[in-house]
């Protein structure tokens, strides 16, 4: 594995309004790992993917995508700098159908897989592509809202609680999805309640609390440390 | 003569005509209202002024430099849509994210201004525009006599909407458009140079306002007031429509040119509230306009 990170973020302060949610968050994430950000609602997990995509404006500290900064950076830059974003809320379009919020976001290298694979990939969707985006089932948009970032080609996918709200059975479905893009070499920030379904996939674990990183640990710690976990995360 | 419920038929489709001639700027102009709304959350009061602009422009054309209407088509709306581009690069950009009142305010002071300067230069009275030669006239049907001109508008405000709607709905800016609608930070955050889009679009609201207005030129004169006497009508049709939508600007256009001719025949002294009445029906009814989205 190659020691120079492919994102690399450092003392990240990021404020909403007034009040201060990023306290100094640093973070590591090499080529082709999958990394997970663990933490209780409010730790500031999803505020951390919007800081790094940029979407959270009022930021300092360092964000670097292949040793670019992305800080200055205008939003749209961003995106076409790498960085691929699967928010929280899955951003399905109500205005358009499944094929064209597939196909919504610019290509930015030609490195992301056609149409043709990802069809392939999510049959559902390829059944399902002149339906309206927001008819999809929720697990259906949640595979949209992936499906649609890996077609642009970019280095590293921001990945927003994936499974929330979602039946075990598409939980099952998108932690194999999500295995399958490790095959690929995909490089994965993911944000995620549910550590079972991260421990399939993670290759390190972070651990957020009050919007600071307090710990990291590789992925196969993670049984070991289920007392510890318990008492941050409190389930 | 034929009558029907008692109104002579050619005095019932002359304001059938003239209904559907209304109805067609009616369409054009809220049809750019509702674009612009649904991007840019800015209600554009300067639209009717941006309509006097493009009649004024091809009067202008004309009468300084000698160029026709046909030219004018596209020239005029040309430079309307550049000088949109302009405020809203300038002044428009910067009040994007806070009270939309304040869009509001700036675009009809923006009106007053561009009004108040046209009149003091040209006076209020309206001046002559002549249609094109290969317009003028007009052929019998049998059922009635039609200005070739009045039917050429029709056809191409139709042409003009339709069109229109299929760039927003069928092509890939459409599909932009139409997402960044939704949520511009979404949009933006895939790559997509959403500012930029937001000028373009506020650029072609403008530019289809002055289409419509060389199209009115030889209709109506063409005055400062012109645009002004027209907005307050197109804004009930955006809200009877429902706000942004684009289907329901167009149809609503239409629809409400014609009721409003044939309130002309059956009931004169209704006909120039009847659009307003049917606007506060639908507010009551339907808040959200006959094709607008509940949110």
């Amino acid at each position: 594995m190659s020691s120079a990170p492919l994102l690399e973020v450092r003392g990240l302060n990021a404020w909403y309004g007034e009040s201060h949610v990023l306290h100094g968050v640093d973070l590591d994430i090499r080529e082709g790992e999958t990394v997970t950000l663990l933490g209780r609602n409010g730790a500031g997990k999803t505020t951390t993917l919007r800081a790094i995509m940029g979407i959270l404006r009022r930021r300092e500290g360092v964000i670097r995508l292949r040793g670019k900064n992305l800080l200055s950076l205008p939003l749209h830059k961003v995106a076409q700098a790498g960085l691929g974003y699967v928010p929280e809320e899955r951003g399905i379009f109500a205005s358009l159908n499944v094929s064209e919020n597939l196909t919504l976001p610019p290509t930015v290298s030609d490195s992301g897989m056609s149409v043709e694979e990802i069809y392939t990939l999510f049959p559902n969707l390829y059944e399902r592509r002149s339906s309206q985006g927001t008819k999809l089932s929720g697990g259906e948009q949640q595979m949209l809202a992936i499906a649609r970032v890996l077609r642009t080609g970019a280095k590293v996918i921001l990945l927003d609680e994936p499974t929330e709200g979602l039946a075990p059975v598409i939980v099952q479905r998108i932690g194999d999805v999500l295995v399958e893009l490790k095959k690929r070499g995909m490089t994965i920030l993911l944000v995620e309640q549910n550590f079972r379904f991260a421990k399939k996939v993670a290759d390190r674990f972070y651990l957020m609390e009050d919007g600071r990183m307090v710990n990291s640990f590789p992925g196969h710690e993670l049984d070991a440390r289920m007392d510890e976990l318990h008492e941050v995360l409190g389930v | 003569m034929s009558t029907i419920f008692g109104i002579p038929t050619p005095a019932l489709y002359g304001q059938i005509l003239i209904g559907l001639i209304n109805g067609s700027f009616y369409a054009m102009l809220s049809l750019g209202l509702a674009v612009i709304f649904g991007l840019l959350r800015v209600i554009n009061f300067a639209h009717g002024a941006q309509y006097m602009l493009g009649a004024f422009a091809a009067y202008l054309l004309l009468n300084w430099l000698g160029i026709n209407y046909w030219l004018a088509l596209v020239l005029a709306p040309l430079v309307v849509g550049v000088i949109a581009v302009v405020i809203e690069r300038t002044m428009l950009s910067r009040l994007y994210g806070i009270d939309p009142l304040y869009g509001l305010l700036l675009t009809f002071g923006l009106a007053l201004i561009l009004e108040g300067a046209f009149r003091y230069w040209f006076g209020a009275a309206g001046q002559p525009y002549a249609a094109p030669s290969q317009l003028s006239g007009g052929v019998n049907l049998g059922f009635m006599y039609l200005p070739i001109y009045r039917g050429w508008v029709v056809i191409a405000s139709l042409v003009i909407c339709i069109g229109t709607w299929l760039l927003i709905e069928k092509t890939r800016l459409g599909a932009y458009l139409r997402a960044a609608t939704e949520n511009a930070t979404l949009v933006q955050a895939f790559g997509v140079n959403v500012p930029l889009l937001l000028t373009l679009t506020y650029g072609l609201g403008a530019a289809l306002a002055a289409l419509a207005g060389v199209l009115a030129a030889p209709i109506y004169q063409v005055s400062p007031l012109m645009g002004s006497n027209l907005i307050i009508i197109v804004f009930a049709v955006v809200v009877v429509g429902g706000m942004g939508s684009i289907l329901g600007a167009i149809v609503t256009g239409y629809v409400l040119g014609v009721l409003e001719g044939l309130t002309k025949v059956f009931y004169p002294e209704a006909s120039s509230i009847v659009i307003f009445v049917v606007m506060a029906i639908v507010l009551l009814v339907r808040p959200a306009g006959l094709f607008g989205r509940e949110e």
